[in-house]
Order: C-alpha cells, then structure tokens, then sequence
C-alpha cells in the first residue's frame, strides 16, 4: 500500500511480491575455473543450429569458430576454452531431449585469455552492415530467451522502432547477475547501448532499473552518455517486472496487441547483460565464449556470481561452488520462471542466466485443493487472463477452448498464478502442458 | 361496448395473422423441403454413439451418411460388435466390408524395472507435464514416462498401466480411435494393423552402449534381426531396427529369436513375445534413481 504523499513510482498492474533473497547481489563477479572437459552444444539460441566446422581430434583455440551461423536466425558458436576436439556427439540438454555437441578436452596449461579475434572497423557502417558483424560474435539473449541479438535488433519491415528498452530490472529472486554486470560493467553496456540504438534505429533508449538496485542505478548514472540519448529510469520492485510486456508497459505505458511482436508498438527490449557483452566483444572482434551466471539456493555452500566458459557441466560447477549433500533440484534460471532439471551432464550454454540448488525441504509439492473460486490467480496475472476458468479447462483437457477463448498464447509462464492459489493448483504447469500439446498437434498436422 | 369492439379487432387481426404465417409456412415446407434417406436413421440407432472418429469420419452421425452412400463400408466401424455391423449391412443390403482390426501398439519396453531414471519427478503427474519440466528424468530421452496419460484420455478403458508403469492395451476394447496417440508427448503410441507381426518396442536412438546402459532392452543395433529376417524386411536406421510393413507377410519369428535385448518382439495378438536369446530378467522393483 502507497500512501498518497509517497512518490509513485513506474510500474505495471497486478504481479507478485516473492521472497527476493538477493544476498548475492554485494558479491563482486568472479571467474570460474575450466572443467575437464567441455560441452558446447550447437543449438545455444533459438532459430536453426550451428553447423560444426571442427572435426574430432582438431586442437582448437580459445575463441576460434568452431560451429558456423545457418543463415540469419542462426548463431556461430566458439571455442570457449583452448583444447582437442574429444568428440561431436549427443548429450543430454535441459529439456530432456538428446542435442549435438562439441565435447573438447581442455589443456590445463592454458589460461583463460581469448587467443583468437577479427576485429572489425565499425566506423561508418550502417545498421544492417552492423548486424551482420554483431553476428559474428555470437551473441544471444542473456535474460533466458537467447533470441539472437542481432536478428531482435534489425526492425522488421515497416516498423520503425523509437525506443530501445534496455531490461535491467532482474526481478526474479535470487538472480543477481544482471545486477553485478550493472555495478561493475556500466561502461560496456552504455557502449553496447550505443552499437544497439545504430542497427535499431532507435532515436533514445531507456533503461529500466528495479527500486532494490540503487547502487547499479548510480553506477549506470556515471557513464551515461553526454548527449542525454540514454536516461535511467527506476521501476517498482515486483515480479515480472523484467517480462518484456510489463517493463514496456511500465516505462512507456504501452501495450502489446494480442498475437504481434513489441516492434509493432516501436519498441524493442535487450537485457542489460545482453549489450554489456555485445559493448564488450563487438568492438574486440571476440567471440562469446563465457558468461556471467548466478549460483546460488540454500544448498549451495558458496553463492555468487562467476564468469562460467559455456559449456561448462553443472556437477563441474555444482561441485567447485560446494553443493550441500541436502541439494535435490536444481533450477536453471529463476526460481520461478526456470525449468528443473533431470540431469547434472547439463552444459551451461548462453541463455543460463542463474543455477540454483534446493534442498528436499524447499521444493516438497504441497497438496492440491480444489479451486475455491477466489480470483488470487485473476489478480496476480500480469497479461490479465483468467487462469481460473483456464485451469478447470486444463483439467478436463479442453485445451482447443483455452486458446480459442482465454488468450493461452498470451500468457508468458511467470507463474505468479501458481504462487497464489491458495489451493496449490498447478496453473502454470497446466499451461505449459496444454501449450505444448497444442503446438505438438499442430507440428503433427 | 367498447371492450367488446376491442377484444373483436385484437382477434380478428391475431386470426389473420396466424392464417398468413401459417400459410407461408406451408409454402416453406413445400418448397424447402430436403430429402433425407430414413436409413441414416435407422442406421445411426445401430452405431454406439462415442463419436471417436477412429473410422476417419467425423462422428457416428457422418459415419451413417457415408455408409447409406456407399462411400464407406459398415466394418469400418471398430467400436462396433461385428454382430450390430452385420445387422447394419443386412439392413442396407451391402457388403459388411473387410476391414483389418487396427489397435494402438507402444514402442517402449522399458519400464521401471528395466530403464534407468536420472531423476526423481515429483511435480503435476502427467506425462506431458514431466517432459515439459526437463524431460521427466528417464535416463532415455525418448521412452515411456510411465505417468499414465493414455491410460486416462482413452474414452474405452482400453489402456491400464502395468506394475513396471508401462501402458497395456486391452486389445478387445481398443477401437484405435488414436487419442493415447496424441496424447503421448513422446509419440510412442501409434495405430498398428493386428495382422502386423514382428515390432520394433524400442525408439532409443542413442549410440548402441549408451543405449544399454540406458534401458536393458534397448535396441542396441547388432543387426541379427537385420541379417535373420526375409531380405529388406528390417533395415537399420538411427540405430534402430525399422521394418518395412508393406514385406508383412515375408515376417518370420525367426527374425527375432537372436535379438540380444529383446527391443524386437513377435505379436500375436494379446501375446507378445521376445526372442530365446533375449536377456531374461525377473527383477520387477525399479532401478535405483542414479543423477
């Protein structure tokens, strides 16, 4: 509850408050040890995969490509760590299903300095020359989408974009990377900001800062640019701030329509971590080959941040930051957005923004009570869709009725649904079930 | 006197009113008026209303137009005893129609017992939502959850699961209407003629050692069956045995007898059986969850 004489501060309807649990958002960024080996698999983004250009027992050097870009929505991949190509073969990823990769065996001599660049002179380029060369260092969302950033950036045909939305709220809890990168790289993301307003075209950007990070606000604050392009602007803490719909709605006040993209309404939205890497690599000619990642959870012995080499096995990274014997879920991405998973031979990869361990207590599945009509889930719903009528449909398998009257395609799985109901009703898994029978079916088709 | 002026006007004019409706009515039914065959009826009465569409039409009362039009033949209909078919086709004084019996076959044999888990789920329980949330923790990305969708979407009871938390279809009940089919999130279930014989209980197309460490009746890809079966019978793909349907009356039991794990089994209608060299296993609790 505000009261009247307090200043509002930007905001969306609706929306949770969880526990934060943001301890290790004082911890400085530290770099992470190369494991034995590593598994970089070829499809780190969405859009087709990359296409192996390494052949099994070739030495490879930190940074050199070792996969190409399959077209345009499409990513080259890196060497991430100095080593011989050990094998291309199938490991296991984090939606259950077999994907290719690149398994190369690290030379322990070597550190962890970037052996191979292509630098290229950006002066003078215009936007979609500049896109081209922002694919080369492989980029892709950081805040867990990994659309690739050079294909998000270039507008869509007759679309004119006016403000590029830089995401810096992090309101999941417990994820504090976008965070330290905010206090401690402040003048990367400002030249990332930079290259990002070129290929977009975008007169201005704003950044939206949760009102729990003030010290990054003022980091930002100090290297904004003179020419006042850039502002800074603080938004409520609350979940799902950082969601693209609701920051947009947020700073701008717009909205979205049903089924079109936020460049519709001339908007388009980077993670701050995103351009901190894109104001860092781009200029150098590097390829990714690492990134910052949250460890954390009350069963890991040692929280923080680490710049972890992709590919990276979890037992690898699990193992060196102590995991409790008590962990027995762990979480890639957020708590409440981020998906469980059912094996530690799992790589980090380009779009594992935090890696959270549980412990049995934490994550028990309480009892499931039948719905008691209460509108908890109807309140808290951030695209304000009726998860209630939703969730008796997903019961009763009309899933044909939920996209056809309900707007299932709306919602986005922030799971705020599923943090009220007072019944523990598992909304949002209903969702997900029903949306990927829908999209099964129509794959079938 | 003026009441009675009033109530005479209002009936008088209802009366006229009524008359003219009516006779426009009489014009309408005249002239709109549509032939319906009485037979789908008649036919209709005799098919069991569950609207499955396994007959590929869409619904019993379609089903019923078809077959007075000749454009599909009574038998088509699984759902139905073939006595009631048989009064179907007396009535309409066609052929009943011979139509190979379809069932929906599961191609994994892997169940708890035998297939290791990598991790425990414990979340909503159901298939779909289990692969949705990291791929439900079998050590085989593509087997069977054992968290019984099928068993609750089919409209026949026809499906019920085993001990070892794999499906069994009751092939009596099975009208292969195809909804444990869409509902598989792995597309294990698929719809099988009964007169097919060999099939392949395996979709594992990992490398032959990994797939055995995985699940002890994986199809490791040795090829016997490959070698033992009718020429271009079974061909080896994704290292996976495939059979070729359209050979299914060269298909000898011979083909599985020398399967090492016993992934390519011998169907003879309920019974499905295993080759003699298949490894013989009598544990029936499950495998230790191993991360």
């Amino acid at each position: 509850m505000r009261l009247p004489f307090q200043k509002r501060v930007a905001t969306f309807e609706h929306g949770i408050h969880p526990e934060y649990h943001k301890e290790t958002g004082n911890l400085p960024i530290r770099r992470f040890p190369f494991a034995p080996k590593l598994y970089v698999p070829l499809s780190q983004h969405i859009g087709k995969p990359a296409i192996a250009i390494v052949t099994v027992g070739q030495e490879v050097l930190r940074g050199e490509v070792i996969a190409r870009a399959d077209g345009m929505f499409s990513l080259p991949i890196h060497a991430p760590a100095t080593g011989v190509v050990e094998a291309i073969s199938p490991i296991p990823c984090d939606t259950g299903e077999m994907e290719m990769a690149i398994v190369i065996r690290v030379y322990e001599a070597d550190g962890q300095e970037v052996r191979v660049r292509n630098p290229h002179n950006l002066d003078g380029l215009n936007g979609v020359e500049l896109a081209i060369v922002m694919q080369e260092i492989g980029v892709a969302g950081k805040g867990g989408a990994v659309f690739p950033t050079h294909a998000k950036l270039i507008p869509p045909n007759g679309c004119v974009i006016d403000t590029l939305i830089v995401n810096g709220s992090e309101c999941e809890p417990f994820l504090t990377c976008d965070h330290r990168i905010m206090v401690e790289r402040a003048q990367q993301i400002m030249a990332g900001i930079g290259y990002a307003m070129r290929v977009c075209g975008a007169p201005r950007a704003i950044i939206g800062v949760e009102d729990n990070k003030l010290d990054a606000v003022a980091a930002l604050e100090a290297a904004l640019p003179a020419d006042g392009t850039v502002t800074i602007k603080v938004v409520e803490t609350k979940y799902p701030q950082g969601a693209a719909e609701t920051l947009t709605h947020a700073l701008l006040g717009r909205e979205v329509p049903v089924g079109k993209r936020s460049s519709s309404i001339g908007v388009v939205m980077n993670n701050v971590m995103t351009l901190a890497y894109v104001g860092r690599l781009l200029p150098l000619g590097e390829g990714m080959t690492e990134r910052v990642v949250t460890v954390a959870g009350p069963a890991v012995a040692r929280p923080g941040n680490y710049i972890v080499p992709l590919g990276t096995p979890l037992r690898f990274l699990l193992d060196y930051v102590g995991a409790k014997s008590s962990a027995s879920e762990v979480i890639l991405g957020g708590p409440m957005m981020g998906n469980a998973i059912a094996s530690l031979d799992i790589p980090v990869t380009k779009g594992v923004c935090g890696v959270l361990a549980f412990g049995k207590r934490e994550v028990a599945v309480p009892h499931t009570y039948p719905c008691i009509h209460c509108g908890e889930c109807v309140n808290a719903c951030p695209k304000k869709l009726n998860p209630t009528q939703m969730g008796l449909l997903a019961a009763k398998r009309e899933y044909d009725l939920m996209a056809d009257k309900f707007f299932l395609s709306e919602c986005f799985e922030c799971g705020c649904c599923s943090y009220v109901c007072p019944s523990h009703i598992p909304l949002v898994q209903q969702f997900r079930v029903a949306k990927s029978f829908l999209k099964d079916r129509k794959n079938s088709a | 006197m003026g009441t009675v002026y009033s109530v005479l006007v209002t009936g008088v004019f209802m009366a006229c009113l009524g008359s003219m409706l009516a006779f426009f009515l009489a014009i309408a039914s005249k002239r709109l008026y549509v032939y319906e065959d009485p037979r789908i009826d008649l036919v209709e009465e005799l098919l069991p209303h569950s609207n499955c569409g396994a007959c590929g039409t869409a619904g019993c009362r379609n089903f019923a137009e078809k077959t007075v039009t000749g454009e599909i033949e009574p038998a088509s209909c699984t759902v139905n005893t073939a006595e009631q078919n048989k009064h179907i086709a007396a009535l309409l004084g066609v052929a009943m129609g011979n139509v190979e019996k379809r069932v929906a076959r599961l191609a994994c044999a892997g169940g708890h017992h035998v297939a290791k888990m990598r991790a425990h789920y414990g979340g909503l329980s159901s298939c779909r939502a289990a692969s949705v949330a990291g791929g439900g923790g079998k050590s085989c990305s593509w087997g069977c959850l054992g968290l019984g969708d099928c068993a609750d979407v089919c409209d026949f009871d026809a499906i019920v699961m085993d001990k070892q938390g794999l499906p069994v279809v009751d092939l009596a009940k099975c009208t292969a209407c195809g909804d444990c089919v869409d509902i598989c999130p792995k597309n294990l279930f698929s719809i099988q003629g009964v007169t097919k014989k060999l099939w392949m209980a395996c979709r594992n197309e990992d490398e032959p050692d990994a797939a055995e460490a995985t699940c002890e009746v994986a199809c490791t890809a040795c090829g016997r069956c490959v070698v033992d079966g009718a020429p271009g019978l079974i061909r080896l793909e994704k290292n996976l045995a495939v059979i070729d349907y359209e050979k299914n009356a060269l298909a000898q039991r011979a083909a599985i007898e020398r399967c090492p794990t016993g992934a390519i089994v011998w169907l003879d209608n309920e019974c499905i059986t295993k080759g003699k060299s298949a490894k013989k296993i009598i544990r029936t609790e499950p495998l230790p969850v191993i991360a």
